[in-house]
């Protein structure tokens, strides 16, 4: 009971950091096709512009003004550098992109430092909420909780029930039917870019402080976040959303578990102190979104929710 | 196309001088990672050699030769430290500095031993720093390889005597990660408590894999609801801050034995909510009493340097001992300078460290340091640092081990 | 119907002539140089560089196989250079022991046989789900199983040897053509024969009807079904030719270098394989040699200048990509073909402004960028450049990084006017 509750809560504010983070590339990857490799660079620029932030403001503005800086900076990068790259097609705009992550990590050094920068949890939410079977809750939890829910309302309203997110949503699914009727794709191209690098740098000055705000953290970050949205399925929040909590659920819940293959398989001859007997499940907890995206790509190309093949 | 090809290949093998004479400096290599997610580890170690190697400069070189320390970037891969081996020898280097990754230490051993073989009259001494596998000292021991470290069995053998003294603690649990470091850190740790304190429960001995979990807060979970009374972690890096971070946010409230708390960066890192949590175990910490020349050291070193902070006392202790050697040998040849290393003892502002000569393993005190606010030297800008009170320090000669090392010499 | 037609098609066929200049001839090419280098008597440093840059062309050529002549983008190629390489020091340790009767009289000259062996098992094996999708779900699968790879590496020490990885001695076993093996010129030898054998049989590759037919299934899968073949099938076969590969060039580096460690498996040199292969040139046949010749100096010695060796190879890929994604290949080429067309003046008239343009703009960022990696460490440390000492905070510093990227800027503004100018 314990376990579960415990599993439960983490891996759904898990969850809600992994789907910060992705939305924004599932906004960008369903409606340009780019699998933005830069992606977790900008969640790293924003915790960083946070830090330099509350080094002379305060941490509610850097909330408000880094997500910007990095949208903004975003934009620059699709207007002036990927839009060159677009006719040369899809695999060289994801490789400009992964040559941007190489050069975006080693500015970030010369900035910044080499080193981790004391990037912290704000005071006024650097107390234990409640306690439970022992165990603090802190607030700055629930605080990622809310912002990770008020980020998701906003951007399902804005898709949903305005005129400029019907024109997003159309995109994402028919791009050139979009462009017949006269929109001005390139710019909402530019736009979705832009606001979806401010999403990821939304995560990075949530999860900046709460992890830690190092040069190599988006290196760390990086790859996960493609499980989601692959998973998650093209062109669908939810299917991203749903992934998020699913990743971060099941790597909770497998920690939690102790038994090792060879307790598992034992009945089938596989001995506990054998080398592939001693490995546990929940030391393999890391690794399932690798396996899970292997497989879901194997047998469900569109994702948990997509419409259309990766 | 072909033509640039070999254009570029002549241009390359002409530019390369085919090997050098010695020349009247000692060149030591130092071959780490000085780009790349650990070029800052790198950078910080290199600069603790390039100021050891000033002051032994200043005062008359080693046995009155200069030494000049040169940077090599191996991007902390085995392969390519190699190929820096290699361009190392070329520019006539006879001693090699390393210490960040055990894989490009095994690289490095294996190679000078063979170059060794090979090429006798030209053989190349390596001085290890902070590479701590204990397979180095021991099955796979080396004439030509001497570490200054202590290695991961030696760190356990002091966390676990300092558990040992704390008769409150009953239940421990041990996490690692995933790969062979973790896992000898776990068997040593799981051998030796047995040993010393049959009493105490294991009350959790997990592995996670390297650099991957982002959340350890559901590992702190089930820490808490193991009720252990400490935690045991070799974790480094990424690893060794968030785990620390999570259990700060739980409040989970018991020490953490670590080994590398103290490592570059983890301090701004780890925060306030490590104060009083965090244990780390290393050869010194920057406020132990010390004579006043040892405190204008470190201050001249942070001076200098105002980004890094005092760390690798062992570096200071290795070019002195490479000093000494050189001059009980009267030659810099890394043989005979290597003979003389053999069970050489050195004064330290620390106490006395010798270097063992039946596996080349350094033998000195160890301390468990306590992460704290009040301290008079901080680390990294932080207001906060490392201290140790009673009970604290482990002799030198507490921390032998037994070896298996076959050592075949020249 | 067919009947009534008298076919009588030109001959575009290459002469026998034309196809020995055209196949033959480069690779006599590059036999000469091989034979040539040992002649200039090189050091250490270049021999292992040599070593390196040898391997790293067989590797890259593989990993064109599937980027440049298949169209599949992998972020795991990696992987097979690893498990090829694995399986030679295993090899290479059962020669060492020589117990058993096959490894005891195995050469050791002969290894990269069994990394091509072992390779093209793990292709097979791996490739059998990956290969049933192109494109991004491609790239995906190869980054998801090449995560599980690198992490299994770290977990199954017996097999991968832990951290630490696995050594062997490469002086055992029968030698081959009086090589002892031991000395940087014997592995010289070796790793030119090798790497001439691989570039030989990749380029072989291509002629082969499923070499073309791999490029058909890049260009437009469907025809391909159309004409009765499976992309499925092609896609798969030409993987496993690629991991076989990339497993040799793992076996040459094992013998290369006697240690094999796991994160010759993870995603690091998946991505630098990448690297080589498409600033090379992804077009060209001889691209990713190109690339794995500049990578490798760039990776082994650059870093002896500059430790923002990484920020340079950053610039230099988008530049690759933005400005001239046909790769170095391309833009060699491209001059080449320029300069026999409009002879050496009309084309320097082409680029006579673009030329120092991007020359000044080079120079105005490398200022900058060595200037404020120096800043940046705190050391203390200035940049020297040309005799000249430039501080961070010094104006003569911001001089010549603003003007010569102003000017730069300028001129290519000015390039492009004309440009437009010139066809309106």
């Amino acid at each position: 009971m314990e376990t579960i509750l415990f599993s439960l809560l983490n891996g759904v504010i898990y969850g809600l950091l992994l789907f910060m983070l992705s939305s924004g590339l599932t906004l960008i990857f369903s409606m340009m096709g780019i699998l933005n490799f830069a992606h977790a660079s900008f969640y790293m620029l924003g915790a960083y512009f946070a830090y330099s932030f509350t080094q002379v403001t305060s941490f509610w503005l850097a909330l408000i003004f880094a997500p910007i800086l990095v949208g903004l900076f975003g934009a620059a990068v699709e207007r002036w550098g990927l839009r060159k790259v677009h006719a040369n097609g899809h695999v060289a705009e994801l490789l400009f992109t992964f040559g941007l992550a190489y050069l975006i990590d080693e500015v970030v050094k010369i900035i910044w430092g080499k080193n981790t920068v004391d990037y912290q949890i704000p005071h006024a939410l650097d107390f234990p909420l409640f306690e439970l079977f022992g165990a603090q809750y802190p607030a700055y939890r629930m605080f990622i909780l809310v912002v990770a829910v008020a980020m998701l309302a906003v951007l399902w309203y804005l898709l949903k029930r305005t005129r400029i997110g019907l024109i997003i949503q159309a995109s994402l699914t028919h791009p050139h039917m979009v462009g017949h009727l006269g929109h001005n794709v390139p710019r909402i191209f530019m736009a979705v870019f832009g606001a979806g690098c401010a999403l990821a740098a939304l995560a990075g000055v949530i999860g900046g402080n709460y992890l830690t705000t190092e040069p190599s953290m988006a290196t760390f970050m990086g790859p996960v976040v493609f499980v989601v949205v692959v998973v998650g399925g093209l062109g669908s929040l939810e299917g991203a959303f749903i992934a998020s909590l699913l990743i971060g659920l099941m790597q909770t819940f497998a920690i939690s578990i102790s038994a090792s293959f060879g307790d598992i398989f034992g009945w089938a001859g596989l001995s506990p102190t054998s080398e592939l007997g001693s490995i546990t499940i929940s030391s393999l907890a890391p690794m399932l979104p690798f396996l899970m995206l292997v497989l879901i790509l194997m047998i469900r190309p569109n994702g948990l929710m997509g419409t259309r093949e990766v | 196309m072909k033509r640039i090809m070999s254009a570029a290949l002549a241009a390359m093998v002409l530019a390369v001088p085919a090997g050098q004479a010695m020349s009247e400096t000692l060149k030591i290599a130092f071959i780490d990672p000085l780009s790349g997610p650990f070029g800052g580890t790198g950078d910080a170690g290199l600069r603790h050699w390039e100021h050891a190697a000033n002051l032994v400069n200043a005062d008359d070189g080693v046995n009155g030769n200069q030494v000049e320390i040169i940077g090599f970037d191996n991007k902390i891969n085995p392969k390519e430290s190699l190929i820096q081996l290699q361009k190392a020898i070329d520019q006539g280097v006879r001693y090699i500095a390393q210490g960040n990754g055990s894989s490009v230490a095994s690289a490095l051993i294996d190679a000078i031993d063979k170059h060794n073989k090979r090429n006798p009259g030209e053989e190349v001494l390596f001085l290890n720093y902070a590479a701590v596998d204990p397979v180095f000292t021991n099955d796979r021991c080396s004439f030509w390889h001497f570490r200054f470290d202590s290695d991961a069995d030696m760190k356990m053998e002091a966390v676990t005597d300092w558990i040992n003294n704390k008769p409150e603690i009953k239940k421990v649990y041990i996490i690692g990660q995933d790969y062979s470091f973790g896992k000898a850190v776990a068997a040593a740790a799981v051998k030796m408590i047995g040993e010393k304190r049959p009493d105490i429960e294991i009350v959790g001995n997990e592995l996670h894999p390297l650099g991957k979990v982002k959340d350890f807060t559901p590992y702190i979970q089930k820490m808490i609801s193991s009720e252990a009374d400490a935690v045991i972690t070799g974790n480094w890096g990424a690893d060794m801050v968030l785990l620390v971070k999570a259990a700060t946010s739980s409040g989970h409230d018991v020490p953490y034995l670590t080994y590398y708390a103290g490592g570059l960066g983890a301090a701004a890192a780890m925060g306030e909510g490590a104060v009083g949590r965090v244990l780390t175990v290393s050869e010194v910490n920057t406020n132990l009493d010390t004579p006043g020349a040892q405190d204008e050291l470190i201050d001249g070193f942070e001076d200098k340097y105002t980004e890094i902070s005092y760390y690798y006392q062992r570096v200071f202790n290795a070019m002195n001992m490479l000093d000494m050697a050189a001059t009980k040998a009267d030659s810099i040849d890394p043989t005979k300078v290597a003979m003389a290393l053999e069970g050489m003892e050195y004064e330290t502002p620390y106490g006395t460290v010798t270097m063992r000569a039946d596996n080349h393993q350094i033998l000195q005190s160890l301390y468990m340091s306590t992460f704290s606010k009040d301290v008079k030297r901080d680390v990294e800008k932080t207001g906060l640092g490392w201290v140790s009170g009673e009970g604290d320090k482990i002799e030198a000669a507490d921390t032998a081990m037994e070896t298996s090392c076959k050592m075949s010499r020249p | 119907m067919t009947d009534n037609i008298s076919i009588s098609p030109v001959n575009l066929a290459p002469t026998s002539a034309e196809k020995f200049r055209a196949r033959i001839v480069p690779l006599l090419f590059m036999v000469a140089i091989l034979l040539v280098i040992p002649l200039f008597s090189p050091s250490r440093t270049a021999y292992s560089l040599l070593a390196a840059i040898g391997i790293n062309i067989v590797f890259a050529l593989s990993y064109n196989m599937l980027l440049g002549r298949g169209g599949l983008l992998s972020f795991g190629h990696a992987v097979y250079f690893g498990l090829g390489g694995y399986a030679a020091m295993h090899a290479m340790r059962a020669v060492e022991l020589g117990e058993s009767g096959f490894w005891s009289g195995f050469p050791i000259f002969g290894l990269p046989i069994v990394g091509f062996a072992a390779g093209a098992l793990a292709g097979a094996i791996i490739g059998w789900p990956s290969c049933r999708r192109s494109g991004t779900p491609f790239a995906m699968i190869s980054l998801g199983v090449a995560e599980l790879i690198a992490a299994a590496g770290f977990m199954f020490a017996s097999v991968f040897g832990g951290e630490e990885g696995i050594t062997g001695d490469r002086m055992n076993g029968p030698e081959l053509f009086g090589l002892s093996m031991g000395p940087l010129s014997d592995i010289y030898i070796f790793i030119a024969v090798w790497t001439f054998i691989g570039t030989a049989s990749m380029y072989a590759f291509t002629r082969t009807p499923l070499g073309k037919l791999s490029e058909a299934t890049r260009d437009n899968p469907e025809r391909v079904q159309f004409i009765g073949f499976s992309p499925v099938r092609i896609r798969y076969m030409v993987f496993i030719f690629a991991g076989a590969f990339a497993g040799m060039a793992g076996a040459m580096a094992a013998v290369n270098y006697e240690i094999f460690t796991p994160d010759a498996l993870s995603l690091n040199p998946s991505g630098f394989v990448l690297l080589m292969a498409y600033i090379g040139g992804i077009r060209y046949f001889p691209g990713p040699i190109v690339g794995a010749i500049v990578l490798t100096l760039m990776q082994s010695m650059l870093s002896d200048f500059t430790e923002a060796w990484l920020l340079y190879l950053g610039v230099l890929f988008i530049s690759i990509v933005t400005f001239a994604p046909s790769g170095l290949s391309g833009v060699m080429y491209g001059s080449y073909t320029a300069v026999r067309q409009e002879g050496l003046g009309g084309s320097l008239q082409k680029v006579k402004l673009k030329l120092p343009a991007f020359t000044l703009i080079f120079l105005g960022m490398l200022v900058l960028i060595e200037t404020s990696v120096r800043k940046s460490n705190g050391h203390g440390e200035v940049f020297e450049f040309f005799g000249l000492s430039l501080p961070f905070t010094s104006p003569i510093t911001w001089l010549l990084i603003a003007g010569p990227i102003i000017a730069g800027v300028a001129l290519l503004w000015k390039a492009k006017t004309d440009d437009q100018g010139d066809q309106p």
